[in-house]
């Protein structure tokens, strides 16, 4: 999906605009420019820094600071399995082998039908119920085999 | 250390503390005391104790992340860093015990194991502190081999390693090799803090942080990075290296000089091998730069070696003739005869002389003494007549004195600063990042002009009001500041009753109560909204201390005296003068356009600002130089000009100006150069002026000459002879040489023996001697026996005049107006990279930056002239047309357009008029009414400019 770079500059025109006044908003402007494209797209970076009094370079640092903010668009479906020591110990290493054997792709990739984007994670706090994962933000626990192949179904649909 | 061969310029770690508090402590054993909020590392360092480090120097705050500084302090626990650790009243600190040698050691081996190990061909050995660091901490054995690293461009296997990333050399005059980098912030920190236009800054995390320049889309060109070197002044590594030094390698003496573009006048380490310059370094010790530079004085002197250079005298009998080359007897035996000729011919009054800002104090005071004790008239002028005539005037006038009232250090102090007329950014760099730094501390800021420029908004700068002008309108707008703050009732009376005539304040209160001077009564004409203007004085009178900077958008116009006067009328009524952090202060143009204003270089004025008509100022320079001295004021630039059109001035010797491409309305300037009968130039280059020269004599570049300039403070710094002249002899030589020619007798052997004469002779320099300049490192004038080390801050204690004088200031439109042929308004100012008529900088790689002068046009004037971005346009005004390119911006107002006049092609002179300031005949550069259309290509008039600079410039080499 690509995005015009125009349309880009005004949409992120009015995330500004609703965040005028607030303090320290460039995380909360970032958040919103992705939930608004799905990701945060360069041409919004200018924009952001012009409007905010701080350089290109300044945001540029923040954004690639945070795994979460990402620069191109993700799959339909986001499948985020953790990758943290408790979720290991219980298997968490073949869930997630077996996960990018079935969807064919390897960690930050997106399937070439758009259907899924693969993100490790590193603890979803949810180390009593693992190996975990995240499902368009919706967590999941014990994934074992059948749970995972189930979710695959789930977001392959 | 970058700084490895200067030893007394050692790197303290962190920044000087000012407090008057002092603490002591102890560092290993040994007793020192520094002031309270000192840092451990600083502290160590004054007791001569460096502590091993490395994301640390003290040009920047301290930052702990190297972990490299750690120390162990008794009573407390762990080992802090003692970069981030400020000291504490009887603190034991040690800085090398078991403990702390092995930590160190293990931080170094982690550095190590991502390091490549290539120091014998690294451009940086010999000049790397992570090299030092290994060798400070006993670096033996790594043991860590990387698995992952950053320095490997394939692994093992062969594979690409995706984590290695190739050179940046986008930028003309340093690398970025990522290879290198130790990720330590220290030039991330630097563009920041330093130079304030932060274009770096670390992306990702962890192990994939990484430098880099603007966004991820960006290279070192395409990101917000002026050049000005600070990153690769603060890398510790080779990562950001200088590409000269590459290509020549380390440097092996540095001689400290001054640098020869703007007014700020920055020392410089001129680090050199054999006679070759290695690389141009900030000096941290220049009391103007505080160790900063800008990308013209760091790395924009590669002119001085360029193969344009002429470096034989050259003659010719008629302009239309090609030059011929000749020997520095015979061409200096043509010139005098010529001269005397003429004189013998049409009078002693038709022969004249131009001194150069960009030239030494001793040479510019010799050139008018050439004309004063040889040629018996007082026909010298300089350029400082078309940039800032006007503030000598108005100054004078109002303080007593013509120039600045401060030091650059005083705006650390400032609590409002206001720009008016002038684009520090561009035009004096090192000042805009010594404001800026100062901007991001709190301080408020107001701008006057009719341009946003970049401190109007820019990362982390924001101007409180920008009074955004018609231009030809800053009389207007000064008046109705004052029209505020005096019916508001907001002026420091104490301050006016003390220091000011009680009368002419009530003079000038009763002038500008009058109603029509209110900013609602002028809002129509200056375009600035009366609240802003309300709210702008309001700031200024009572924000704290209010300095006031301003440049050529104030001077530059038919009334920039008026506007000089109306300035200093701000200051004297809000008490803004005579302290730290306040003042009036001109941003001077050229590297020694005050001192060239200093040495008598205008035709009423004998050196030291003393009117001709004066006689006991007469008598002195008649006695030491045993010739009597013409009473009455000589030709001023335009008069030259004029009276060469009707015939009765026929030879001018112009030193280092190119007044054809700087002077206004470029074809009367031609008319008038082509009616004389000897035309000497002395220069660098075949400038645009010599293409209508009969005597073309070679100078020498400020890295080949001894002397001093004068900088925008007042400060007189040494320029220091690197290597001998490429042209055979300094230009004081070469004027000298001249003089003898014509009999004078001269025997200079050194500047200095010029500047113990100029001491001798001139009150406010009575102090100045070599001596005391090699050992000050600088002063700034007055310096005599009341002020034996210089005068930092004027008028402290009264006015140099008596009492500050007010006057009057009445608006009085130009007459240069708009119309229905010319509707737009055309103002004219520099970029960052180029410098003035771009001799200098066009010769040089900043031309990646500017490689043409381009026309900035508001996107609503340029839609009704189907204008699009990159379109040539014609621009024509009154006086003549030109051709350039179209930029599109909201920068400029509506009816507003702004070019450069960087290049000869453009030669936007063509376009401006001879109208000039009432008092001092500063042209109008800034406002002239212009017409834009859609073009084809060059004009008539650049086609035939460029035809006849050909045919000029053809060289005949010596006869054998």
């Amino acid at each position: 999906m690509q995005v015009d770079e125009a349309d880009v500059c005004a949409r992120v025109g009015d995330i500004l605009d609703a965040h005028g006044g607030m303090e320290g908003p460039l995380l909360p402007i970032l958040h919103a420019v992705q939930d608004a494209f799905g990701h945060v797209p360069m041409a919004a970076l200018p924009v952001i820094a012009d409007r905010l009094n701080l350089s290109r370079a300044e945001v540029h640092g923040v954004v690639s600071f945070y795994h979460d903010f990402r620069s191109q668009p993700h799959g339909r479906h986001v499948l985020k399995l953790c990758r943290a020591e408790a979720c290991q110990s219980m298997g968490g290493d073949q869930v997630a082998d077996r996960a990018r054997a079935l969807l064919g792709i390897d960690w930050h990739q997106t399937t070439p039908d758009g259907a899924v984007t693969l993100e490790p994670v590193f603890c979803l706090g949810l180390c009593a119920c693992a190996p975990a994962a995240l499902v368009d933000g919706r967590v999941v626990g014990r994934v074992d085999q059948a749970r995972l192949d189930s979710l695959l179904d789930e977001v392959r649909a | 250390m970058k700084d490895f061969i200067i030893p007394d310029d050692r790197d303290f770690g962190t920044p000087a503390v000012k407090a008057a508090a002092m603490v002591t402590l102890e560092v290993d054993g040994f007793e020192v005391t520094v002031p309270t909020g000192t840092s451990v590392m600083r502290a160590a360092a004054e007791a001569g104790i460096s502590v091993p480090k490395l994301c640390a120097t003290d040009m920047l705050d301290a930052f702990g992340s190297c972990r490299l500084c750690l120390v162990e302090i008794e009573g407390r626990a762990g080992t802090p860093a003692s970069c981030t650790t400020p000291v504490a009243p009887g603190m034991k600190v040690r800085t090398q015990t078991a403990k702390l040698k092995q930590l160190r050691r293990g931080v170094m081996e982690l550095y190590i194991s991502d390091h490549p190990l290539d120091c014998l061909t690294c451009a940086a050995n010999g000049d790397c502190e992570l090299q030092d660091m290994a060798g400070a901490v006993g670096l033996r054995d790594v043991r860590y081999h990387s698995v992952e690293n950053h320095f490997e461009p394939r692994r093992t296997g062969g594979d690409l390693n995706p984590q290695w990333m190739p050179k940046d050399e986008t930028n003309p005059y340093f690398t970025y090799d990522p290879a290198k980098c130790i990720v330590c912030s220290r030039c991330v920190r630097a563009c920041e803090e330093v130079q304030g236009t932060f274009a770096l800054t670390i992306e990702g995390r962890g192990f994939d942080s990484r430098v880099s320049a603007g966004m991820a889309s960006d290279t070192f060109l395409s990101s917000d990075c002026v050049s000005c070197g600070a990153c690769v002044q603060a890398c510790p590594t080779g990562t950001l290296q200088e590409k000269s030094v590459i290509e020549i390698g380390t440097p092996d003496r540095s001689i400290i000089t001054t640098c020869a573009y703007c007014g700020v006048g920055c020392s410089f380490k001129a680090e050199m091998r054999g006679d070759e310059v290695v690389r141009m370094v900030p000096w941290k010790s220049g009391k103007a730069n505080r160790g900063h530079s800008c990308v013209k004085g760091r790395f924009a002197y590669g002119y001085a070696a360029h193969k344009d250079r002429i470096l034989k005298p050259m003659v010719r009998e008629t302009i239309h003739d090609p030059w011929q080359e000749t020997t520095w007897e015979q061409a200096l035996d043509f010139a005098a005869r010529r001269l005397r000729a003429i004189q013998d011919k049409h009078g002693r009054q038709s022969i004249g002389v131009i001194t150069s800002s960009r030239c030494t104090n001793e040479e510019t005071y010799l050139v008018q003494k050439l004309t004063r004790a040889v040629f018996g008239n007082n026909n010298t002028d300089t350029c400082a007549r078309v940039c800032h005539s006007p503030t000598g005037y108005g100054l004078g006038q109002t303080f007593g004195t013509s120039a600045g009232t401060q030091d650059f250090d005083s705006v650390e102090q400032a609590d409002v600063v206001v720009v008016i007329g002038a684009n520090p950014t561009d035009g004096h760099p090192v000042f805009a990042s010594r404001l800026k730094k100062r901007l991001r501390k709190g301080a408020k800021l107001i701008v006057i002009d009719p341009r946003r420029i970049d401190l109007v908004q820019s990362p982390h700068v924001r101007a409180a009001h920008h009074l955004a002008l018609r231009p030809g309108t800053n009389v207007a707008v000064v008046t109705a500041l004052a029209h505020v703050i005096v019916t508001e009732g907001l002026m420091n009376e104490k301050f006016i009753r003390e220091r000011c005539d009680w009368d002419e304040f009530q003079d000038y209160a009763e002038f500008v109560s009058d109603p029509r001077h209110a900013p609602e009564a002028v809002e129509a004409l200056t375009g600035v909204p009366a609240a802003e203007i309300r709210a702008a004085a309001r700031l200024y009178a009572g924000g704290g201390n209010g300095a006031i900077y301003y440049g050529l958008g104030v001077t530059e116009h038919s009334q920039g005296s008026t506007t000089v006067i109306g300035i200093a009328n701000l200051a004297m009524l809000t008490g803004n003068i005579g302290r730290p952090g306040v003042g009036v202060n001109p941003l001077r143009g050229q590297n020694n356009v005050q001192g060239s204003c200093d040495m008598g270089s205008f035709p009423h004025e004998l050196p030291g600002y003393r009117h001709v008509k004066n006689d006991s100022a007469r008598e002195m320079f008649e006695s030491l130089w045993g010739v009597k001295i013409d009473p009455e004021p000589g030709l001023r630039i335009p008069n030259m000009l004029d009276a060469a059109v009707e015939g009765s001035f026929k030879g001018l010797y112009c030193q280092g100006e190119d007044i054809l491409q700087s002077d206004p309305d470029t074809k009367h300037v031609a008319a008038g150069l082509a009616a004389m009968d000897c035309v000497i130039v002395h220069d660098l280059f075949l400038n645009e002026t010599a293409n209508y020269a009969h005597v073309f004599l070679p100078g020498s570049s400020f890295l080949e000459k001894d002397g001093t300039f004068t900088n925008a403070e007042r400060r007189i710094n040494r320029v220091r002879r690197v290597m001998a002249p490429k042209n055979g002899f300094a230009d004081w030589q070469i004027t000298q040489m001249l003089a003898n020619a014509m009999g004078a007798g001269w025997s200079y052997d050194h500047p200095s023996q010029i500047m113990a004469e100029i001491a001798a002779t001139t009150p406010s320099f009575a102090g100045v001697s070599y001596d005391l300049l090699d050992r000050e490192g600088s002063v700034q004038w007055p310096c005599n026996d009341a002020h034996p080390l210089g005068t930092p801050l004027m008028h402290t204690d009264g006015f140099m005049r008596g009492r500050g004088k007010f006057i009057r200031t009445e608006y009085v439109a130009t007459d240069e107006k708009t119309g229905p042929r010319f509707p737009l308004l055309l103002t004219t100012g520099r970029i960052l990279s180029q410098y003035n008529v771009g001799a200098q900088t066009r010769r040089t790689a900043n031309v990646v930056w500017h490689p043409e002068d381009v026309l900035e046009i508001h996107p609503h004037d340029a839609e009704l002239r189907g204008v699009k971005q990159g379109d040539w346009v014609r621009l024509a005004s009154r006086a003549g047309e030109t051709t350039l390119r179209a930029t599109l911006t909201e920068r400029v107002s509506p009816g507003v357009v702004y070019t450069t006049f960087h290049h000869p092609q453009t030669q936007a002179n063509v376009i401006t008029t001879d109208f000039s300031d009432w008092a001092t005949n500063c042209p109008e550069y800034k406002v002239t009414a212009v017409q834009v259309a859609l073009s084809n290509g060059p004009s008539d008039w650049q086609e035939d400019y460029a035809a006849q600079a050909t045919l000029a410039r053809r060289i005949l080499p010596a006869a054998e």
